[in-house]
């Protein structure tokens, strides 16, 4: 048992932000409520319980929007035929695909934090990386799908790690800060992405748009489960592959020890022997690659074809997703599970409510907050601090800033 | 009395700091705070500066008891911090930097009168001997003068307290005695000056009285004249501590590390090293002293590989080492203790099994193919945690929570078990207890007998006599004067460290 609560330690903060995120909502629920608060003033009781019941309705619906509704699961196993089991199974599906490029892009930020590089552009190699799959894919639309899918998915991840590559070695050799020019390079990524898609070898026919051809039309990561309008495919498992190898690769090989030492303190790496630049272009191009594969899934599992609104901003949120998940592998999976649900469960709340989608933005940016700003959890919930992990300062030093 | 901690008592979680501490000091007397490091000291200041409440136990000034809440309200009672790390900011002048927070003002949008201000500061350097230039900006001046310049902001808040936390660490020993001097010219004036340090001379030379503190509680209160070092090094350790290096003759073999007219540039591009020439032979320690920044560093890092070299070569057991990077010299058996072990020598947020991997971690047997090798990792830590005495309480443990002395053993453990020709180490025993000193300095005696040639940095005068063989003393990037360890006396390397024959 020990061991485990240790295991969970790291959780407990993130957690409790989770939870404090979720009460906070409920106020903001409450207060932007207009049909019960126009009636405090003559039924202050049904005004309160209205009001209450807003919230719960909410919650409610974001829940079951985001991993299923109760009723349409006993109804499938009822009557198993391959609708209702489809109906029961998509929401937690839809979480899941969702949560597919939001694993593989925080996978890329924290790799790079660990190494103390600072990768802000996880946006672009996402991006870039899709963009490379898409071009492999085309050229190779009349050969095998096996074929094509490997291909391109290995066009993907170069590319990806050709995005990451060019600001490590900056970095490397000239001292150009990364954050600055892998910001820059998200911008050039884009427009790569852009004028690439209004090319006749790639852009869809008879569009002046700037789509490509559907690839869904001869290159599909297959299914898990071959279920109608299940939308969940193989890459979610890549996704989850992904996260133990970095974590393997961190934590058991001699590449990874030397990043995380280079991440801590350079200085004490380099007196060690270690080649501080090499450290610093290795992570990057990791980092890149894994953007890279996550971009290359995204277009040839869940999206049918690529246009430049491939990422809506997975590289941006997983910033935050590292952050929220103390740059730890395990944590990007659970982390990238919320945000999914978050998204998914989202639709359903605004459909049965009419909370508008903003709410889960405002809910996403809170946890982070309060992940950023362990002392006001620390307040909230009375804790020791001298208990709580990351009190020690030997600990949080290295972090991320 | 001016100053009473009567029965003070501390508690973190795991750990009591203080134990019912009961110390007092009157007008114009020097209160020496003698302990190891985690011996209760920081603390006890702490929580007479407001920083910390203690758990028991009451503060009382001039008999009255009193309870700070805040440091704000310790600075009122006329309690005065002068910080290990000084509290300055780099681009005021001393006047700006002193006046900070207690600015006096004129006029009716309260502006910064500078003249009172300067006269007040050019007024108090005169009268305690401080010798500070008022006009003079912060980041210009030598450490010894900016810690003066952290005694004047104390005394401009009319502080009659002075507590000063290991004020001779930074100083060069000249300095020291300067400082002592002050410290004498407060206490006649009425200052009460509580002066914390582990180091025995100093408490003995300057304090008119001296507290030991061991493991959280009070080990004794002794006078200056009843006392001597090897008392107050059984006070402060708890049992009888070798305060001279034993060692015997050395008995030099074959030259293993040889520096030829090598010229080294520092950061900025200027040259810190002129053209030395200096042999270390094996089983001999070397020692090259000075007074920090005359070229020490550069030099080391010339030879181990971390920053290129000018002109000139290094030879290391018969090899050109000249310009190779750090890994291959160390490769050739070169044992670096570099002179900071938090900034360089540790990573302070990996574990104690980690860092002493840090650079054998890409061979056999803690690594095959690229991969890590979980096991043998801990056995060598386990073991070398054994060998080296290292109080940690488990090999998983971040090594940043550690104290300086067992920070250091990991360093010299990790760095003096792989098969070792030449040792260098930089300021091997700075900000160690007495405990963790003689036991590095027996360490790297056994190395020398070992067969292994040492070349040792030091800017301690102590310390350089105690382990030497031969000494180097470092002047302005060239050596000064190379003098045999056993001929060598305090004033002749004194003399030659500051420039006069």
């Amino acid at each position: 048992m020990r061991r485990v609560g240790r295991a969970l330690q790291p959780a407990l903060i993130p957690f409790l932000a989770v939870v404090t995120a979720f009460i906070v909502g409920s106020f903001v629920i409450l207060v932007t409520d207009f049909q019960n608060l126009a009636r405090l003033g003559t039924d202050p009781v049904g005004a309160i319980t209205g009001a209450l019941g807003t919230i719960g309705t909410a919650y409610y619906a974001m829940l079951i929007g985001a991993i299923g509704d109760p009723a349409r699961i006993a109804a499938a196993l009822n009557d198993p035929t391959p609708r209702a089991m489809a109906s029961a199974i998509r929401p937690i599906t839809e979480t899941l695909v969702a949560a597919t490029p939001l694993i593989f892009a925080g996978l890329a930020v924290a790799i790079s934090f660990r190494s103390g590089v600072f990768n802000i552009g996880v946006e672009g190699q996402f991006v870039l990386g899709a963009f490379g799959a898409t071009v492999a894919a085309i050229t190779l639309k009349d050969e095998p799908m096996a074929l094509i899918l490997l291909v391109s998915t290995v066009a993907g991840v170069l590319t990806g790690a050709a995005w990451g590559f060019i600001p490590g070695f900056l970095k490397a050799r000239t001292g150009a800060h990364e954050v600055i020019t892998t910001i820059m390079l998200n911008y050039v990524a884009f427009q790569i992405v852009l004028f690439g898609l209004q090319s006749d070898f790639l852009r869809k026919e008879g569009t002046s748009q700037p789509i490509s051809k559907v690839l869904s039309d001869f290159v599909r990561i297959p299914p898990i489960l071959d279920l109608p309008a299940i939308r969940l495919h193989w890459g979610f498992v890549v996704a989850l592959l992904m996260a133990a190898a970095v974590s393997w690769f961190l934590f058991r090989t001699t590449k990874g020890f030397e990043l995380r030492a280079a991440g801590f303190n350079l200085n004490a790496a380099r007196y060690a022997g270690m080649s501080a630049g090499g450290a610093i272009i290795l992570a990057m191009t990791l980092s890149g690659g894994l953007a890279g594969l996550g971009g290359s899934m995204e277009v040839l599992g869940t999206v049918p074809q690529m246009s430049n609104d491939i990422s809506s901003g997975y590289g941006f949120d997983a910033i935050a997703l590292a952050l929220l998940a103390g740059n730890r592998p395990a944590g990007i999976v659970a982390a990238s599970l919320l945000f999914g649900a978050l998204r998914t469960g989202g639709g359903l709340m605004q459909v049965k409510t009419g909370i508008p989608l903003d709410l889960l933005f405002f809910i996403q940016a809170l946890v982070i907050m309060f992940v950023a700003a362990p002392g006001l959890i620390r307040v909230l919930y009375r804790f020791d601090r001298t208990r709580m992990p990351g009190a020690d300062p030997a600990t949080t030093e290295g972090g991320v800033a | 009395m001016r100053l009473e901690l009567k029965e003070i008592t501390k508690r973190f979680p795991g750990v009591l700091a203080n134990d019912r501490i009961s110390i007092a000091a009157d007008r114009g007397e020097v209160l020496g705070l003698l302990g190891e490091n985690g011996a209760g000291k920081s603390t006890l200041m702490n929580i007479l500066s407001g920083l910390y409440r203690p758990d028991s136990g009451e503060i009382l000034i001039d008999g009255t008891p009193r309870s700070f809440t805040d440091p704000r309200q310790a600075i009122e009672a006329g309690i005065g911090m002068v910080h290990q790390h000084f509290q300055l900011v780099p681009v005021f002048d001393v006047v700006e930097a002193v006046s900070l927070g207690a600015e006096s003002t004129t006029g009716p949008v309260a502006t910064f009168d500078r003249k009172t201000a300067r006269a007040r500061v050019a007024e108090l350097s005169e009268q305690y001997n401080l010798n500070v230039n008022p006009d003079a900006k912060i980041e210009d001046l030598p450490v010894g003068v900016r810690q003066r310049v952290e005694i004047l902001k104390a005394l401009y808040r009319k502080s009659d307290i002075l507590v000063l936390d290991e004020p001779s660490a930074v100083l060069t020993p000249f300095e020291t005695e300067e400082l002592f001097g002050i410290i004498r010219g407060l206490a006649e004036a009425g200052t009460t000056v509580i002066f914390i340090t582990h180091k025995l001379n100093e408490v003995l030379e300057v304090a008119d009285r001296i507290a030991v503190l061991r493991r959280g509680r009070l080990a004794g209160t002794v006078e200056p004249r009843d006392a001597t070092r090897e008392i107050l090094a059984n006070l402060m350790v708890g049992r009888d501590v070798e305060l001279k290096v034993v060692k015997g003759p050395a008995s030099p073999g074959d030259v293993v590390l040889s520096v030829k007219d090598l010229h080294v540039r520092d950061d900025r591009e200027h040259l810190a090293v002129r053209g030395v020439s200096l042999d270390v032979r094996a089983g001999e320690i070397v020692v090259l002293a000075g007074v920090q920044g005359n070229g020490q560093t550069e030099l080391v890092e010339a030879i181990v590989g971390l920053r290129p070299v000018d002109s000139g070569t290094t030879v290391i057991d018969g090899h050109d080492t000249t310009s190779w990077s750090p890994r291959r010299v160390s490769d050739v058996g070169v044992a670096h203790v570099p002179e900071d072990r938090m900034s360089d020598g540790l990573i302070g947020a990996m574990t104690v099994s980690e860092n002493l991997i840090l650079d054998t971690y890409h061979r056999e047997p803690y690594s095959t193919h690229g991969s890590l090798n979980a096991k043998a990792i801990a056995e060598r830590a386990t073991t070398a945690v054994q060998d080296y005495d290292v109080r940690t309480p488990s090999i998983d443990t971040i090594v940043g929570s550690l104290s300086g002395g067992n920070q250091q053993k990991v360093v010299v453990a990790r760095e003096f078990s792989r098969p070792v020709k030449l040792v260098i180490a930089s300021q091997p025993t700075r900000g160690l207890d007495v405990g963790s000193i003689e036991y590095i300095h027996r360490r790297i005696v056994e190395q020398r007998d070992a067969g292994a040639a040492v070349l040792i940095v030091s800017t301690e005068l102590d310390e350089v006599l105690a382990v030497g063989d031969r000494v180097a003393v470092m002047l302005g990037g060239r050596i000064a004067g190379l003098v045999e360890g056993a001929d060598a006396t305090y004033e002749e390397l004194g003399m030659l460290m500051g420039g006069s024959e």
